[in-house]
């Protein structure tokens, strides 16, 4: 292949659309001349061929050193923020990597990575480079113990469902999610902003929600994508009423009806909708009939993402798909016919699938397995329940009983903390096996979630 | 409110939710007789951890598992404070 027809990020970034910005809650940096201008302060050139990691501890930076080495690094590894720095070595001897790109220098000059190239803004001013060749991104697993496992994309695996789906309608959209762009839900959104034409508003940690919301807002935010985790604390935080996105996104962890049910009503005119993606199995498919679960003929290939369901656990080939584990003890990514087994458990109730939990997420109940998502599915049903976090808690009688902790919306009367604590259990009663029906529930303020927007889940 | 009553209450209380029909609750009455699965006390166990602090059956290692309900309130009432 010459490389004139291997396909960049570059290659979407031309001076033609005007008024493009990619911004977080300190600086906006215009997309227009992006091209002719550098973050890498004209390092550029160094990197070319290198496996490069790039460690910055901010998102503005990480994505426009992404446009800028895509086509032109052999390879590049992001570091999502919440990587244990003990963790570094291994990575950095897995991959291969022999440049790093950052804002702290001085803390890699004893590394022993040859090449240490500082990211800094304001940008300057650089030639447009030509693409060179397929960079590889390598991405990391998002499990809380261990060292993560190196992940390889090609940008063509990555974009594979943003091109499928074709342009979106009407103006350019401005994109942004509560994710953050170096893991996978929140890069999906960073290339749709990249290949759409569009704009891009980043999250930002330490911002209070309330002044994200109303950042979203003064950037005229259309398009926005989440964990429902993320999501219920935007509804629970009573933000939302002031903001009116276009298109409104869910996935990298189940959505249940409650949760699609609590944003349809915070947002009339939007479509509201939920995606199925792992880092590994790239995007699966979209949901937008507006129900929890998918529609069991899914199954099959489709629009060439073939899924079948074996063990209970969802399996996915398509070219979409990560292509490999990259490292030294590196096990294989798909099985011998090419499927990614996605680890996500799913059950067939009448015509359409439903999500379960993980396999890795079972607790045990007195030696029955439950899945604390399935549980909290059914408590979240209930109107005045923002929030649910179903465990295992030791029991001398049975080993093990469920127990949940429940965040109540807001300004549902404390008074009446009795009575909905029966009609959840009652509501449980009903919809669960005995063993799965919480014997306790405790009413609580927060739950934690991790820095990859999922529920923080200590016990599974 | 005395620990014999929240024990009552709280037998009360997961027999309603739990559809058991309780017989009337006496001192003698054993455990099995009450209608309650092994789920059953292992709920009353949990909930009445939470309300008085304690679990008179996981402190003690060698205690043995009450046979009636006079037994069970005992296990609570001769708990240390």
């Amino acid at each position: 292949m010459s490389p004139r027809e291997i396909f960049a990020l570059r290659d979407h970034l031309g001076a033609e659309l005007k008024g493009r910005t990619l911004s977080d809650a300190h600086v906006s940096v215009s997309l227009t001349d992006i091209l002719s201008q550098t973050v890498l302060g004209g390092r550029l050139r160094q990197l070319s061929g290198r496996a490069v990691l790039l460690k910055l501890s901010d998102q503005l930076r990480s994505g426009l050193a992404m446009i800028e080495l895509d086509g032109i690094a052999r390879r590049m590894l992001l570091c999502p923020p919440d990587l244990n720095p003990a963790h570094l070595d291994a990575l950095i001897a897995d991959a291969g990597i022999d440049a790093v790109v950052t804002d702290e220098p001085a803390r890699w000059t004893d590394s022993g990575v040859a090449l240490i190239v500082t990211a800094q803004l304001p940008l300057a001013s650089a030639s447009p480079v030509q693409t060179e060749r397929a960079t590889e991104w390598l991405m990391l697993t998002s499990g809380t113990s261990g060292v993560p496992k190196i992940v390889g994309h090609t940008l063509e695996a990555l974009t594979g469902a943003i091109v499928a789906e074709g342009p979106a309608r009407g103006p350019a959209p401005v994109w942004a999610t509560f994710y953050d762009i170096r893991r996978y839900g929140g890069l999906q959104i960073f290339l749709r902003a990249i290949l759409s034409g569009g704009s891009m508003v980043l999250s930002d940690p330490h911002e209070a929600l309330a002044d994200h919301v109303a950042r979203l807002n003064a950037r005229a935010v259309s398009h926005i994508s989440g964990t429902p985790s993320h999501w219920r604390k935007l509804l629970m935080s009573g933000s939302a009423a002031q903001f009116a996105p276009r298109y409104v996104r869910l996935s990298g962890e189940i959505a249940d009806q409650a949760v699609l049910d609590g944003l349809k009503a915070a947002f009339p005119p939007a479509s509201v909708g939920h995606a199925y993606a792992s880092t590994e199995a790239g995007v699966g498919f979209a949901v937008n009939d507006g129900l929890e679960g998918f529609p069991a003929d899914y199954l099959g290939n489709r629009n060439g993402v073939e899924m079948k369901v074996v063990d209970g656990s969802l399996r996915i080939r398509s070219t979409r798909t990560a292509h490999a584990y990259i490292g030294r003890n590196a096990t294989a990514l798909t099985d011998g016919d090419g499927f990614v087994d996605s680890g996500d458990m799913v059950e067939l109730r009448g015509d359409r699938y439903y999500f379960v939990g993980r396999r890795g997420g079972i607790i045990n109940i007195g030696g029955l397995k439950v899945h604390p998502e399935e549980i909290e599915a059914a408590i979240n049903r209930h109107p005045d329940v923002r929030m649910s976090r179903a465990k295992s808690r030791r029991s001398p009688i049975t080993g093990g009983i469920v127990v949940a902790d429940v965040i109540l919306a807001d300004g549902t009367d404390p008074t009446r903390a009795k009575e909905i604590r029966d009609q959840i259990l009652d509501q449980c009663r009903a919809q669960l096996a005995s063993h799965k029906v919480p014997a306790v529930i405790r009413f609580v303020e927060t739950l934690d979630v991790t820095p990859a927007g999922k529920l923080a889940r200590t016990d599974a | 409110m005395s620990v014999r009553l929240k024990v009552i209450e709280a037998i009360k209380q997961i027999a309603k939710e739990q559809h058991v029909t309780l017989p009337e609750l006496s001192d003698e009455l054993s455990l099995h007789e009450t209608g309650f699965d092994s789920l059953a006390f292992a709920i009353l166990v949990a909930r009445l951890e939470d309300e008085t602090g304690v679990d008179p059956f996981t402190i003690s290692e060698d205690a043995a598992f009450p046979a009636t309900v006079g037994d069970f309130v005992r296990a609570y009432e001769n708990v240390p404070a």
